[in-house]
């Protein structure tokens, strides 16, 4: 008997950030304009102690004002997609929900079209009106996705799937409404793109995307030891002392926020979701004091991978990277569903 | 003593009765399933009334949708009941907040699937949730806790094995030791044995006999076993269409005229030498 200590949990998280600081050094490397990897490391800490004199101007143009801030986003909605992934995952307790699988993505992404189109330029719209998005569909579809009071797998499925083949009708629909110029940006946004239209003061701007993140995030994680019990279900998990109501209400506003958050930045990326906490369970079991934690983690680091591929592969054009994450995750979801992989 | 006895609702198995409040008591208490406020009860669950103290073993009997696993909510404290009380210790139970319940009071309901892979240890340890504090650690004396809990049900070399690869009657097992491991005073089973085969039945209400009388458990069952029941029970409780028909020893409730009209079956009730009554089925003459 080996039950979970902190301990554990620093232990591995901390690996599995150095990771993530490797796949950021490797993602900075990669680009049309060279530099080496330890020039990488200086000017990075160099950046972070504050002392910006010393790094060369070519270097900060192109690795603070270029590439690092698409690397911080791509963390961000890698995070989040897993974090929201992993809280769906338990409480529709159904291995293969993700916000994108549910529909929860389209919603948001609807939600975000309609304020571009109603609220341009609206600080904090996409945003709100994402979120909205996400919260309304992942309500319907736990509706429609019930059979006489009981949540039912194949029934939740469907409803998701119908949810998304009817809010990409709504977004083609949208689309029409807008100009060519625009339309070219939105499609690729809709495929998930982290190209960074970020505002005029993006520092305060990821500040407050960071924010949002560590609220819902720290929502979703201080209800964790409550998830591993409604994983045996909600019945029993009533009968040993758990609110599940007040849990499941939690949860579920927390990851549409999520939701909401990554698809206002960085439009519908795929499989995220679905796939890190997988992994993640895989690897280091189920526990989810452990297992949101790393999938957060997990998550920003296939991003920001995925991200540097869909940079580099056909370069000097660039893939969504929603395309990305949908061509590694597909097959490796198929592998592990049919491998018998605990 | 004759199995036709018409003794009333109080029985010889409360012989031990002290003057502390009993363990459970449930007085007067009615329930009803409707689909809306409004409309009328598809189910309705008529007064109950009787006790279970420490040490005591009680078995709830009745014929498919009688009403048994609505008593048991009631008692678990799932449902409030429409009138009457059911109390624990004298406290109502649903008064309780949640994690008190549940320190209270275990419920092993009907199996449940599980979604994804479990080891044995893990599940047993979350029954120790209602002590723990919200994301709070298993400390060193949880992990002993539920190691005695694996103990007591024989369950000790199943600890470090999967949940989906146990036989149903280790997995029962396994599922009676999160139970003990949130150290209950009252223990209630929904159709524990329900996929077990005859000698997982008679094994697993041997062990809750012997937890009963080693114990402070007061243990409620909810069974089709009439034989089984009538062997290791202090006390039954017969439902019927939701009404409590008859509480009292064994051989005080297992007479024929009332078995056979609840079950609706050609029956036989034998007294056999321990006292105890046997259901037989009766030939078709």
């Amino acid at each position: 008997m080996r039950p979970l200590t902190p301990r554990r949990v620093f232990w591995i998280c901390l690996a599995l950030l150095v990771a993530l600081f490797g796949a950021v050094v490797i993602s900075l490397r990669m680009g049309a304009y060279p530099i080496s990897a330890s020039e990488i490391v200086t000017t990075l800490f160099k950046g972070a102690l504050g002392r910006w004199n010393e790094i060369p101007s070519e270097f900060r143009v192109v690795v603070f004002g270029l590439r690092l801030p698409r690397i911080v986003l791509g963390i961000l909605v890698g995070a989040s997609l897993s974090t929201a992934g992993a809280g769906f995952q338990a409480l529709l307790r159904n291995p293969l929900a993700d916000p994108y699988v549910l529909g929860v993505s389209g919603g948001a992404a609807v939600g975000a079209l309609l304020s571009l189109i109603v609220a341009p330029h609206t600080p904090g719209a996409i945003q709100a009106a994402a979120f909205a998005g996400a919260a309304l569909t992942i309500a319907a579809v736990y509706f429609l996705g019930r059979r006489g009071g009981q949540i039912d797998s194949a029934t939740l499925l469907l409803a998701g799937i119908a949810a998304a083949i009817f809010f990409s009708a709504i977004i083609e629909f949208l689309m029409t409404s807008l100009n060519g110029r625009d339309l070219r940006g939105i499609a690729f946004w809709l495929m998930g793109d982290l190209e960074t239209t970020t505002p005029t003061n993006p520092l305060r701007w990821f500040e407050a995307l960071y924010f949002v993140f560590a609220v819902a995030a720290g929502a979703i994680y201080a209800t964790s030891s409550d998830l591993n019990l409604i994983l045996t279900g909600e019945r029993e998990a009533r009968h040993l002392g758990v609110d599940v109501k007040r849990v499941k209400l939690v949860v579920y506003l927390a990851a549409s926020v999520l939701t909401g958050l990554a698809v206002s930045v960085s439009g519908a990326i795929g499989f995220v979701g679905l796939l890190v906490p997988h992994v993640m369970r895989m690897m280091f079991g189920t526990d989810h004091r452990l297992l949101i934690p790393t999938s957060a983690i997990g998550g920003a680091l296939l991003v920001v991978l995925a991200d540097t591929l869909a940079r580099t592969i056909v370069a000097p054009t660039e893939l969504p990277v929603g395309a990305v994450t949908a061509m590694i995750g597909a097959p490796v979801f198929i592998y592990l569903m049919r491998s018998k992989v605990r | 003593m004759s199995a036709r006895s018409d003794a009333p609702a109080k029985g010889q198995g409360s012989a031990v009765a002290t003057a502390a409040p009993p363990r459970l008591k449930v007085e007067q208490a009615t329930f009803a399933y409707a689909a809306t406020d409004r409309s009328e009860p598809k189910f309705s669950l008529g007064p109950a009334t009787f006790e279970a103290r420490e040490h005591e073993l009680v078995s709830i009997l009745g014929p498919n949708a009688s009403g048994k696993s609505t008593l048991l909510g009631l008692l678990a404290g799932l449902n409030k009941p429409l009138s009457g009380r059911v109390e624990v210790d004298g406290t109502e139970v649903t008064a309780l907040d949640l994690r008190t319940r549940a320190q209270r009071i275990a419920l092993v309901a009907q199996e449940s699937e599980l979604l994804f892979p479990l080891r044995v240890w893990e599940y047993v340890l979350q029954g120790r949730y209602p002590y723990g504090r919200r994301l709070r650690f298993e400390s060193q004396e949880d992990c002993l806790l539920a190691g005695n809990a694996l103990a007591q049900v024989g369950a000790d070399a199943l600890r470090d094995r999967w949940m989906d690869r146990l036989s149903g009657g280790e997995k029962q097992r396994v599922i009676l030791a999160r139970a003990l491991a949130q150290q209950p005073s009252l223990l209630l089973l929904d159709e524990p044995t329900q996929h077990l085969d005859i000698g997982g039945k008679v094994e697993l209400l041997r062990r809750l006999r012997r937890l009963t009388d080693e114990s402070r458990y007061t243990v409620l069952v909810v069974t089709h076993e009439l034989n089984l029941a009538a062997e290791f029970s202090d006390r039954i409780v017969l439902l019927n269409k939701g009404k409590c028909l008859r509480v009292g020893t064994p051989a005080e409730v297992y007479e024929r005229d009332l078995l056979e009209e609840v079950f609706d079956a050609p029956l036989e009730v034998e007294v056999r030498s321990s006292g105890r009554p046997r259901v037989i089925l009766r030939g078709n003459h």
